[in-house]
Order: structure tokens, then sequence, then C-alpha cells
């Protein structure tokens, strides 16, 4: 594949125009693969032995807490993107797709709670991962309350780069910080992609259709809002030009 | 360089400078402690090295905004921006500044605060150690977030918002090792993360804080 052709897609008209095409068939998709993965772990696969049914929550926790990352990584890759080439999609990649990641943390975090209290006993424990997840919605917040607060777009985007960069690095800080500042609770990966830690076939592959799910509905998501993004911004800009003239 | 860090100093060591605010905040959390908690001197001592900390951390916090807004405000850092100074250095500068009024002065004044809270007898050294490898990490840090921020009218809320997460591993290995210290345990190992941690933002965050500043600016 010529990675050139990637470049293409800076340009607004072409973005709309490509993802006018994308989208239905992404939308559709993900809503496919969300239906089918939770049916089947909800209503066609047995209790566990020990968890009962309180298992079946990992067809939301896991894909969640999976994307809230990986949303976040997302912005890394497209600030840099505006840092280095200021295509101005990319930042508002970035921008649309804070709310969808901070979401997903909170999906996260509260199955999470709902999972621990009849299995450990408890809605919320200072473990590491519980811990750095709460960190990445506080990095979340941040990023998106400077997003808010600057009005000019430029000047937005610059800044909110640079802190989603210098946050990347705080968070990977914590991340291994708070390892060391307490013992986990928390089991753990339940995927890998060696099989040898996976959980058991008959939860592994309804998993694995939720998260495909789950990564499609993100990515139709951004999507969406990065066109919306571009929208406003235009409209802005006509109704700017109308009142000049 | 040194002229800019001693107008700094002169300016927040007089009336209005806002010097000696932080210490006072300082007091005043470590001094409402108590009440909440509880007077008991066990659980007192056993949370001394925390409280100090986080007392010490918001002390930092409260006096930020004041790292860049005045020099905003009347232009000065303007005429710093067109200097012949890099910004990088000028970053460094009020970083420095920030921490020889701010950060300098908390540790002086945490172990009469220790005494306070009960602080265990072999908690003193680890405790000043600690505060003196971590609050120049909370100036450099700062100094990013007020920096960020410099431009917004009311973005003292939103600075502290940026700023605190940023402080959690400094926060978490500074505590690490006076906890460790008041209990007598190895402290070591949190002390070298603690120390490279400061090393890392002095030698790094001052190109983002340039960075974002000279964004500000344009």
């Amino acid at each position: 594949m010529n990675l050139n052709a990637l470049w293409e897609y800076a340009n607004p008209k072409k973005f709309i125009d490509t993802t006018d095409r994308v989208l239905p068939a992404i939308s559709v998709l993900a809503v496919l693969c969300l239906g089918v993965g939770l049916i089947w772990g909800f209503f066609f696969t047995p209790d566990d032995q020990r968890q009962g049914a309180t298992v079946k929550i990992i067809y939301l926790h896991v894909p969640a807490a999976l994307m809230a990352i990986n949303a976040w990584l997302m912005m890394l890759v497209t600030s840099l993107i505006w840092i280095v080439r200021r295509h101005h999609v990319s930042a508002l990649a970035a921008r649309a797709a804070a709310p969808v990641g901070v979401v997903m943390t909170l999906i996260a975090l509260a199955t999470g709670a709902i999972w621990g209290q009849p299995l450990w006993g408890t809605w919320w424990a200072w473990d590491p991962r519980l811990t750095s997840f709460l960190i990445l919605f506080l990095f979340y917040l941040g990023y998106m309350a400077l997003w808010e607060a600057i009005e000019n777009d430029d000047t937005a985007a610059d800044l909110t780069s640079i802190l989603c960069l210098v946050g990347s690095v705080f968070a990977f800080l914590s991340r291994y910080a708070v390892n060391f500042w307490n013992q986990g609770l928390h089991q753990g990966a339940s995927l890998s992609l060696d099989k040898e830690e996976n959980v058991s076939d008959v939860f592994y592959f309804p998993l694995l259709v939720s998260i495909a799910g789950f990564v499609l509905l993100f990515i139709a998501l951004v999507l969406l809002r990065t066109r919306t993004e571009i929208r406003a911004r235009r409209l802005r800009a006509l109704l700017l030009r109308e009142r000049m003239g | 360089m040194k002229a800019l860090l001693i107008r700094d100093l002169r300016l927040a060591m007089r009336a209005g400078g806002g010097f000696g605010l932080g210490l006072v905040f300082f007091l005043i959390v470590v001094i409402l402690v108590p009440f909440g908690v509880g007077p008991e001197s066990t659980l007192l001592s056993a949370i001394a090295p925390g409280i100090l900390w986080i007392g010490a951390l918001l002390a930092c916090l409260l006096s930020l905004d004041r790292v860049f807004a005045l020099d905003w405000e009347d232009g000065s850092l303007d005429l710093l921006a067109t200097s012949p100074l890099p910004m990088e250095a000028v970053v460094s500068v009020k970083a420095l500044a920030h921490w020889l009024t701010t950060g300098l002065p908390l540790v002086l004044a945490a172990p009469v605060l220790g005494v306070l809270m009960n602080l265990p007898q072999e908690g003193y050294k680890p405790l000043i150690l600690s505060l003196i490898l971590g609050t120049p990490a909370l100036s450099v840090i700062g100094t990013f977030g007020a920096a960020l921020t410099v431009g917004l009218k009311r973005g003292g809320l939103l600075l502290s918002l940026l700023v605190l997460p940023l402080y959690v591993p400094t926060l978490i290995f500074g505590a690490e090792v006076a906890r460790r210290g008041a209990v007598g345990l190895d402290m070591t190992t949190p002390l070298l993360m603690l120390a490279g941690i400061t090393c890392g933002t002095i030698a790094l965050l001052p190109f983002a804080s340039a960075a974002v500043l000279k964004v500000n600016l344009r």
C-alpha cells in the first residue's frame, strides 16, 4: 500500500467524501459485532464456576478498557501529526476522540466496580490498574478542559497537542509508579496474543467479537465527530464571511 | 539570566509578591488535618509524611499562576521573548525562581510542621531529603502548566486540573521515601526514582514549556 496516499485525507473535503462512503458500513458493522458479541456473551455462554453470572461483565469491561487506552494512543499519534505536518483534520480527530475515550474510561471503571462488589467485596480498591485508570480519566478531563478554554482554534490545537505529548509521558510514569506504590488485586491480562494465559475458549470468541464491535464503534464515533467538527468550523467561516460581506 | 533571576526574586520578596503566602497555606493545611482526623498521636504520626507532602504540593500549586501572569499582563514577557535569551532559559529561570521562593521555604518549614504532626524522630531526615529532591520537579512541572494557561482569563482552576495529574508520580515516590524513612525501611529505590523524575523533568520539560509559551505569545 502506498503510505503517501494517506496524506490525501488531510484535505477536509476528501476526508468528508470518503467518510461519507465508509461511515455507514462501519456503523452497521459496529452494531452487528456489538449485538452478536454481547448477546452471544450474555445469553449463550455458561456461568463461570466461581464467579457465576458476574463473569459476563467481561464483554463490556475488557473492550472498554482496551479502547480507553487506545483512544489516548490515537490522540497521541494525531497530535504528533498535527505538530509535525499541521493537518487540521488530524487535530480535530484528536479533539473528537477525547470524549469517546473518557466515556470508555468511565465504562471500564463502572463495570469494574460492579464486578468488584460481589467478587472482591468492595466497589473500589486502590489497586494499580484501577488507580492508573482513574489518573487516565483525569488526564482526559484536563485535555478536554483545555480545548474548551481556548478560543483560537490553532492555539488550542497546538497547546492540547503538547499537553497530550507531555501527558502521555506522565501517564506512562504514573502507570509504573502506582505499580510500585501498591500491590495489585486485579487479575492478570484476560487476553494475549500468545494463547498461553487466555480465558477459556467459551468466553474467548464472544469476547473477540465484542472487542471488534467496540473498535468499530470507536472508529465510527470518531469519524462522525470529526466530520461534525469540520462542518462546524466551515459553518463558522461562512458566517464570518457573510458578516464581512 | 542572572539579572532575570534576581529581578524575579526581588519581585517575589517585595510586598504584594505573594512570598510567604504559600508557607502560610502549608501551615494552615497541616493545622487543619488534626481537626479533621482527630488528635491521636499514633494516627497522626502514621499519616504525617503523606500529609506534609500533600500540603507542600498544594502550597506549591497555589503560587503557580503567578509565575507568568504578572509578566504577561505588563508585557515584559513579550520583551523577554524578543530578547537574545532563548525561551527555554527564560522558562528555566522562572522555574528556579519559583522553587527558590516557594519550594525551598517549604522544605525548611516542613520539619517544624513535622513536630505538629508528631513525626517520628528518624523521619525528619528522609522527609527533608525527599522534599529537597522532589520540590524542584513540582516547580518545573508547574511552570509548564502555568505556561499552558498564561493567556486565559480565570485560568487558575484549569491550571490545577492540568497540573495535579502530572504531579502523581512525584508525589508517589516522594511520599514513599518520607513514609519508608519514618518507619525505618530501606528507601533507596523510591529515592532513586524520585531523583530520576526530578532530573528528567528539569532536563526535558523546559523545552515543552518554552514551546507552549511561544504559542501563547503568538
